[in-house]
């Protein structure tokens, strides 16, 4: 690990607006819901009938050799792919759908997925930062063009949020201008700002050299000190025993089986499971 | 060797010589307006979910790109009325008729660059754009255009620079452009090396404004920070301050 990264309180209403959306655990309701998903791709099945839940402040782990659809998951969960059956639920509601008489669902039009998907905030494993736009104008884009702010408004808001990921000094840099680690934390700031109810990572850390990995989880593990609800597609364990309530481990569009971060990454019960972690740890 | 100077300045000054460059300058900037707009049009229809309109693009491209500018021109300006009699009509001017030719044939090419270009951005900004909630519009305006825009101007410019000097054709339909006009001043004084250069002058200083600027667009669409510039240029100074 390079320098200690200043992260500062991310959570911050001040920032974020009226109320921050990720608040105090409770164990009412899932935030957001999959229940018994199935999705394939051609002839392959990649999720098959697959339940989960996060509440309210939950932070998830997941693991699982690629190619176990955890990526898929994740697609599905932040509305960017159409489920084949079952559902995708924020808050208890059913997300992604409308239905067109007798109990026909179709996909809803892309347009108003967009405004279904300002819920959900989704950081990707090459970062995907938009590259004719600096780190702040990264961070900017939504408020400006989702949430209607004012460009003088939402640039104090992202430059905020930026210097909260210890970025204020590279906010007027080009993605092309960033380290990888830099990057990614444009990005988890960029899906911050919009003030998701949850935050999805697609495997944030696999495209990043070693020495970055460390600046970027500090900013996920300050996030789900904070409360936010978070899940998380990694291979990094360290960050899975700190960070997360529960482990998931996935296995041929399934959950295999999921737990406490000891249980699983300690004492797994699947031999699957302890394969896989002798192979990543 | 007969080359008079005083004739070439004369012909470069000459009111016939700039009245024909006003024109090649006009059907020049609508053929490349009016076939970017219709290029970005073919180039989306090529690549839609609809089989229809692929199909519709791909012929446009065939079609198009497969005709010689010079047959499509004589045709929109000869064969046209001949098949529509809307178009024996006064308004049906040279102008008009060259401006659809080249507009339609610059779309041809312009629909394959701009495809290219499309195609070249990546996957993940189109999924990145849409996880913040953008509209469909807003992800194609706000993030995939500029990035299309970036590698296509580079095709595109070259593109121009020939639709420029293909407008030269338009002299076979008697359209009173740069070539045209020439040709006729030459028809009375018989100065051909005079004239003909002083309009090949003309072509080179308006390929010369394109390249300008080409290279004007293609600096604002750098993305570099001037701070990062600026910085390592400062960096630089501080070390070599200590070697003094």
């Amino acid at each position: 690990m390079s320098e200690p990264l200043p992260v500062g309180h991310l959570l911050d209403e001040a920032i974020l607006g009226e109320a921050v959306a990720a608040e105090a655990p409770s164990t009412a309701e899932y935030v957001l819901e999959a229940v018994s998903l199935h999705k394939r791709y051609g002839p392959t099945e990649v999720l098959r009938g697959l339940t989960f839940g996060v509440h309210r402040g939950d932070v998830k782990a997941i693991l699982g050799p690629s190619g176990s659809g955890k990526s898929t998951l994740l697609r599905c969960l932040a509305l960017l792919e159409p489920v084949d059956q079952g559902e995708v639920r924020i808050e208890g509601r059913r997300v992604g759908v409308r239905e067109v008489g007798r109990g026909r669902l179709v996909p809803l039009p892309e347009r108003v997925l967009a405004k279904e998907r300002t819920e959900i905030g989704m950081v990707f494993q090459r970062f995907n930062l938009f590259p004719h736009l600096t780190a702040l104008g990264n961070v900017m884009l939504g408020l400006v063009e989702v949430r209607g702010r004012r460009r003088a408004e939402a640039r104090d808001i992202a430059g905020a949020m930026l210097e909260r990921v210890g970025l204020a000094e590279r906010r007027d840099f080009y993605p092309s201008e960033l380290s990888g680690g830099q990057q990614q934390r444009v990005a988890i700031a960029r899906a911050l700002v919009m003030n998701p109810k949850v935050m999805l990572f697609d495997e944030p850390t696999s495209a990043l050299d070693p020495e970055l990995v460390g600046e970027v989880l500090a900013v996920m593990e300050e996030l789900a000190r904070e409360g936010m609800t978070m899940v998380a597609v990694t291979h990094e364990l360290g960050f899975a025993q700190r960070a997360a309530h529960r482990v998931i481990m996935m296995d041929a569009g399934v959950i295999l089986e999921e737990g406490a971060p000891e249980e699983i990454l300690v004492r797994p019960t699947h031999e699957r499971t302890r394969r896989f972690i002798d192979a990543v740890g | 060797m007969d080359f008079q100077p005083d004739i070439f300045v004369e012909a470069l000054t000459s009111r016939a010589l700039l009245q024909g460059v006003q024109v090649t300058i006009a059907l020049t900037i609508v053929a490349m307006i009016a076939g970017l707009a219709l290029g970005l049009l073919v180039a989306l229809m090529r690549d839609h979910s609809s089989p229809l309109l692929r199909g519709v693009a791909w012929t446009y491209v065939w079609l198009f790109r497969g005709i010689p500018t010079l047959v499509l021109l004589l045709f929109v300006w000869n064969a046209l009325p001949q098949l529509f009699p809307a178009l024996k009509e006064r308004w049906f001017s040279q102008f008009i008729a060259a401006s659809i030719a080249l507009s339609v044939n610059e779309a041809a090419y312009a629909a394959e660059i701009i495809r290219g270009g499309l195609l070249s951005v990546d996957e993940g900004q189109r999924v990145a754009a849409r996880a913040i909630g953008l509209s469909p519009t807003k992800v194609f305006t706000k993030v995939i255009a500029p990035q299309v825009v970036r590698v296509t101007i580079p095709p595109l410019s070259n593109d121009f620079i020939t639709m420029l000097k293909i407008t030269s054709l338009a002299a076979f339909i008697s359209l009173q452009e740069l070539l045209s006009l020439t040709r006729t001043a030459v028809a009375l004084n018989f100065r051909f090396a005079e004239y003909y250069a002083a309009a090949a002058i003309y072509y080179l200083v308006l390929v010369t404004i394109l390249m300008v600027v080409q290279a004007w667009v293609e600096r604002r669409f750098r993305w570099i920070s001037q701070r990062a510039g600026g910085r390592s240029a400062a960096e630089l100074v501080r070390q070599l301050a200590p070697m003094r």
